[in-house]
């Protein structure tokens, strides 16, 4: 095949194109070629430097996988399900930084990739999503397999386009690419009418290097005077915190995030998506806050004076009832995008900027300021944190003959030597994840945390494992979310995908069955799972090894054994305490130093289960 | 409380969904929406009038702005401007308040437009406010349609909303 950058290769293969591969290149003005649209989309994401497109092929988009087939830089990963294409794109964006590439057909192929981009766009995942589309004659005629896919997906994408004109193909892919890498990162959708990828229709190509748009200019550094007053509040405050969120990860502002906390010794909490930005290892930092952080966290969180919020966007889950969030804090806001600013909670100093470059410029404002850090205030502070840390809020029954859930996940992190991947679908096993795997780097944590999608966890881990083929990749999952997904055991198979997949089997819908429990008298309406597969044989059936865990001693040697399965995926399903919650918890519409604690261990609950 | 929103918008099949799919998908009111394209056929220019208290406007106006599609925008209350509306009026008449019709016409600087034995059809701008005053001089039962544009702003003097 030739490659279009190599012009001395082009010219001595030029030959055989013509006469094999039916595909003809011809040398314009300027070395532009003249390629059909299928060919101009393939060739395109050839030279944004695309590796993977997951997908799933369909009428619409036949000439778009004919030109696939003729290639082999971008490797397409068959999955089983839309839905898990968008996952695996989005779990390998997550873990590399880079965009994830979906391919859909029209219709139900893109109604299914929905979810997926709803998804990335609620966590800010650069995801770009080329969908087909009936062809343009036809279009608003509810023609066979038509959506309205720009319509549909509107309200969660960060943009989309319908392509009209085959000549504007590149363009519009390479503006795709750059809107949803830069900025505050989303997802990106495609619209592709059929007849625009005609294979007869052939145009030259040139695919832009850069691309101005006179709409969108993203911001770069904070404003000075901001910083000037962010970093007096951030030197006279008496107990401050640091509350940092996803956008350190998104915004690869982790080392500078370290520098600075390490600098002025303050306390890091951290949301969900934002875990592993800060060592969760470091003793600086006081564990995840929100519904299910830490008690120290959200104490901290509610005591502090000033607030120091980089790339977080002071979410429901994270504040609690808004009237009752951080009464005493001056709040300092870092976020990319204006509009996470003020949105729920008014904040003293906003600095709308990349965080990186502006946790760089308040790093400096720190160097030159006149005042310097009050060490006395600093200790008490640390002291009454300490005191709140004492109460040790995650510790759990160690001696339960059931397996308590936390105890997997502690020795999932032994055995991984905190160094894997792990991504989680949502619920129980999700908070017991985030809380029990201390994340030391960014990237590493991989969670639908915004839109909370179950079934993300599995086709997500093939993405990331399709990144990382050296890295432990583990999917911590339910009994209930694994089965959103599941068809992808056969996409794990196809492509080698060695991952461990940890479920936390439970025979409910933990969480939802926590909330009955707590909120509707432990009805628990609708939670149990009544028949659920035996899933050893199921990843059998899927060419997989099963293996079922029903007592805590089993735990670490199975573990030990799954990851030294270096080649193969592993199901363990393990059985684990039915009646287990997740603590400490912020109900709905308390606050953060209203939290329901654990009953202390050995004592027993009645609690009575379906 | 009331603002006037100007936008510059690329001039864009779907343009108009994306503003109006947000105010309706974040719960913000639309008052009026009106839009046309500028002296540029790429651009369009959107006025659109919204109530909220001034933390609801100020979420209104950043959302806007991250709409990829959103070139500018400006709120005309911060600053002094001009407003007008247009609107034909469809009245019944009757020979005895033909006459006084046209003398109010004349007072609201209107103009009629069309005449028929049993009808006129008025055209009036101005400010919404006068649109108003003017509907309620007439007598309700002689209306037989009313269309208005919603209201169109610029700002006053020599700075403006351009590229």
């Amino acid at each position: 095949m030739c490659h279009l950058g190599e012009k001395v290769k082009y010219f001595e293969c030029k030959l055989t194109i013509i006469v094999h591969i039916n595909v003809i290149f011809q040398l314009l003005e300027g070395g532009n070629v003249e390629l059909n649209g299928a060919q101009i989309v393939i060739q395109s994401l050839k030279d944004e430097g695309v590796e993977y497109i997951f997908g799933y092929p369909g009428g619409a988009v036949l000439h778009l996988y004919d030109a696939l087939f003729q290639q082999e830089d971008v490797k397409h990963i068959l999955v089983r399900h839309e839905q898990g294409a968008t996952h695996a794109a989005d779990g390998y964006a997550r873990s590399t930084g880079k965009p994830g590439v979906v391919l859909v057909t029209s219709g139900p192929g893109a109604t299914n990739a929905v979810t997926g981009i709803a998804t990335a766009y609620m966590d800010s995942i650069p995801l770009v999503v080329l969908s087909g589309q009936v062809p343009s004659p036809v279009i608003g005629s509810d023609a066979f397999q038509e959506v309205d896919m720009v319509g549909i997906t509107r309200p969660c994408v960060k943009h989309n386009f319908l392509v009209k004109d085959v000549t504007k193909i590149a363009e519009i892919i390479k503006k795709a690419f750059h809107i949803a890498t830069t900025g505050r990162p989303g997802p990106v959708v495609i619209d592709i009418p059929k007849d625009i990828t005609d294979p007869s229709v052939k145009v030259p190509y040139h695919y832009p290097k850069k691309i101005e748009m006179r709409s969108y200019h993203p911001a770069t550094s904070g404003n000075k005077g901001q910083i000037k007053k962010a970093v007096e509040l951030l030197l006279t405050a008496q107990r401050p915190v640091i509350y940092s969120g996803g956008g350190v990860v998104l915004g690869e502002g982790s080392q500078e995030l370290i520098e600075l906390a390490h600098l002025l010794g303050y306390p890091v909490t951290q949301t969900l998506m934002g875990l592993g930005a800060f060592p969760a290892t470091d003793k600086q930092f006081i564990g995840m806050l929100g519904m299910h952080g830490t008690y120290e966290a959200n104490m901290t969180m509610h005591e502090s004076d000033l607030i120091l919020a980089i790339g977080a966007r002071f979410d429901d889950r994270v504040t609690g009832k808004l009237d009752m969030f951080c009464p005493y804090a001056k709040i300092i806001h870092v976020d990319i995008d204006p509009a996470s600013i003020s949105k729920t909670v008014k904040v003293d100093v906003p600095i709308v900027g990349e965080v990186k470059l502006v946790i760089r410029q308040i790093l400096e404002g720190l160097k030159d300021a006149k005042y310097k850090i009050d060490k006395k205030s600093s200790e008490m502070w640390w002291q009454q944190i300490n005191q709140w840390r004492s109460i040790e809020c995650l510790e759990f029954d160690r001696q339960s003959i059931a397996i308590k859930p936390q105890f997997v996940i502690e020795q999932l992190y032994e055995v991984t030597k905190g160094d894997a991947f792990v991504t989680s679908d949502v619920g129980q096993h999700q908070m017991w994840a985030a809380q029990y795997y201390p994340f030391d780097k960014p990237r590493r944590w991989i969670n639908s945390g915004g839109l909370g999608t179950m079934g993300f966890g599995l086709p997500a881990a093939i993405g990331v494992k399709l990144a990382h083929q050296n890295s432990d990749v583990a999917c911590v999952t339910g009994d209930a979310s694994i089965q959103m997904c599941i068809q992808e055991l056969s996409t794990a198979l196809q492509y080698n995908t060695p991952i461990k997949i940890i479920n936390l089997n439970n025979s409910y819908m933990g969480m939802v069955r926590q909330w009955q429990e707590f909120s509707y008298q432990s009805r628990y309406s609708h939670s149990y799972m009544e028949t659920i597969p035996d899933f050893v044989k199921l990843a059998e059936a899927y060419g997989h090894v099963g293996i079922r865990i029903e007592k805590p001693e089993d735990v670490r040697p199975a573990l030990e054994r799954a990851f030294a399965m270096k080649d193969k995926t592993v199901f363990l399903d393990i059985l684990t305490d039915r009646t287990e919650n997740v603590y400490p918890m912020i109900e709905s519409g308390k606050s953060h130093h209203d939290m329901k604690l654990r009953v202390a261990i050995g004592t027993t609950t009645d609690r009575e289960l379906s | 409380m009331r603002h006037v929103i100007a936008i510059l918008i690329e001039n864009e099949a779907g343009a108009l969904s994306r503003v109006a799919g947000l105010f309706s998908a974040r719960g913000y009111n639309i008052e009026s929406l009106t839009v046309a394209p500028t002296e540029d056929p790429s651009l369009s220019r959107m006025t659109l009038v919204t109530r909220g208290s001034e933390d609801v406007v100020e979420q209104i106006t950043k959302q806007l702005n991250k709409l990829i599609d959103v070139v500018k925008l400006i709120d005309l209350e911060d600053i002094v401007h001009i407003e007008r509306e247009l609107m034909l009026v469809k009245i019944k008449t009757t020979d005895k308040i033909r006459e006084e019709l046209r003398s109010v016409v004349e007072i609201f600087r209107g103009k009629i437009i069309d005449v028929t034995p049993t009808s006129y059809v008025i055209e009036m701008t101005g400010t919404s406010d006068k649109l108003d005053a003017f509907i309620a001089t007439l007598d309700k039962n002689s209306i037989i349609e009313v269309v208005r544009s919603g209201a169109t702003g610029i700002s006053r003097g020599e700075k403006g909303l351009h590229l």
